[in-house]
């Protein structure tokens, strides 16, 4: 029962109180970049989850069974890299395969999802926190991606409203953009108090 | 390239000046935003994220030239990736060494200079198209325009935050700090009315002048859709 309330805090922690693209500013490019529309947002999101979920795990696992043992930390920058590069070519096959026209939509989105931050810094962070078990690793590594969904659908239906505003001329486009991810910051860190 | 002789200096001219600022990473294309956002709440760690990213850029926009007619186009971003992460690795053993109490700051944002979409564009756009001479001026010219950006904003926050910049004490004792400039929100806010700033100045001074044509380099336009 313990062990479920700490998966479950380390959970909530990293969707709401230490959400990447709000604290971290990892995956800002997308966020900023992509998120108009809250269809395409939103898979965009679920992509990024999967391949979030599927390289933490998969990098934890090389890291803590074979880099350590061996002692070859020194490659695990190049390591963490091909690993995502191959979860990301994964995913674009399967999409390709099997929803076509959400492929389309992505365009040269889908091969990018390699650069995203969001990943490799769930990767490097894992390492940081000290994460010293596989369960504990998945939880993170899921929850960090579906904390990146909530972010960029609640920034593409904000920007979808804002396309209707009256934004003065100079803050059009990215400034826009930049002030509402400062203000939305701000209403995420009234989650702050929520988990010591 | 299609260059003639006496446009080739022109071309390396372009290639050093363009990154500055008519396409700054940060300012003009507002690629490679986590680091610009992430390292800026005072001047040192922007200052040394800048230079260890012309590093890195440096090196890599070097090597993926050399081996440019190597390169089969379906592996082409892995080798990229592949080639940054080895220059990073050597940016953060460096930086551990001998600057331990930064690297210690920096965190995770050294090993993130891979993800950086700023040096894969460069890579994509320049590197893997043109000769060793014209990539490498043309990695100063974006490494340079990119800490630049960076030193700028982080200065704003500094002074405004601390009243000091490069932690030297600049304003007055009876100065209130603006502690939310030091946070999250600040970045985001900060950037955004800069942004805005250049647009309203830039504007102004491209309505009576003509801009000059570009020049024919390769990669002269930024075409690349705002990446991961």
């Amino acid at each position: 029962m313990d062990r479920f309330v700490t998966l479950l805090m380390g959970f909530l922690s990293v969707v709401l109180v230490n959400n990447f693209v709000f604290t971290k500013f990892l995956g800002a490019c997308p966020y900023l970049g992509v998120s108009g529309r809250i269809g395409k947002a939103l898979g965009m999101g679920l992509a990024v989850t999967f391949v979030t979920a599927l390289s933490g795990t998969l990098t934890w696992m090389v890291d803590a069974w074979i880099l350590t043992p061996l002692h070859l930390e020194i490659t695990r920058y190049i390591c963490y890299i091909v690993i995502i590069a191959g979860a990301v070519q994964l995913v674009e096959m399967y999409v390709r395969k099997f929803f076509p026209s959400l492929y389309e939509a992505f365009g040269v989105y889908l091969p990018l999802i390699a650069t995203n931050c969001v990943i490799l810094g769930l990767c490097l962070f894992l390492d940081i926190w000290g994460t010293d078990n596989l369960l504990e690793a998945v939880v993170l590594s899921t929850g960090t991606g579906i904390g990146f969904t909530v972010a960029i659908c609640i920034m593409a239906a904000i920007r979808e409203e804002l396309a209707l505003a009256d934004v003065p001329e100079a803050l059009q486009g990215v400034p826009i953009t930049l002030i509402t991810a400062g203000l939305l910051t701000l209403a995420f860190m009234g989650f702050a108090g929520m988990i010591k | 390239m299609s260059a003639s002789s006496n446009s080739t200096s022109g071309l390396y001219s372009t290639a050093l000046l363009t990154g500055l600022w008519r396409e700054n990473p940060t300012l003009r294309l507002v690629i490679g935003m986590c680091p610009a956002l992430a390292v800026t709440a005072t001047v040192k760690p922007a200052l040394t994220m800048g230079l260890s990213v012309i590093f890195v850029l440096i090196c890599s926009n070097l090597v993926v030239s050399l081996m440019r007619n190597l390169l089969k186009p379906h592996l082409r971003i892995i080798m990229f990736t592949v080639t940054i992460a080895t220059f990073v690795t050597i940016c953060d053993l460096f930086l551990k060494a001998y600057l331990p109490k930064m690297s210690e700051i920096l965190g995770a944002y050294v090993p993130l200079i891979i993800v950086n979409c700023l040096i894969i564009f460069r890579a994509e756009a320049r590197a893997s198209k043109s000769g060793p001479l014209v990539s490498i001026l043309d990695a100063v010219g974006m490494g340079a325009g990119f800490t630049l950006a960076l030193c700028l904003l982080a200065s704003i926050r500094e002074l405004l935050a601390t009243g000091r910049i490069f932690e030297i004490p600049v304003l007055p004792k009876t100065f209130v700090p603006w502690l939310a400039l030091q946070m999250p929100v600040g970045a985001f806010i900060t950037l955004g009315l800069m942004l805005g700033l250049i647009n309203v100045l830039t504007h102004k001074r491209e309505v009576p002048e003509e801009e000059p044509a570009a020049a024919p380099g390769p990669g002269a336009e930024p075409q690349l859709p705002a990446p991961a």
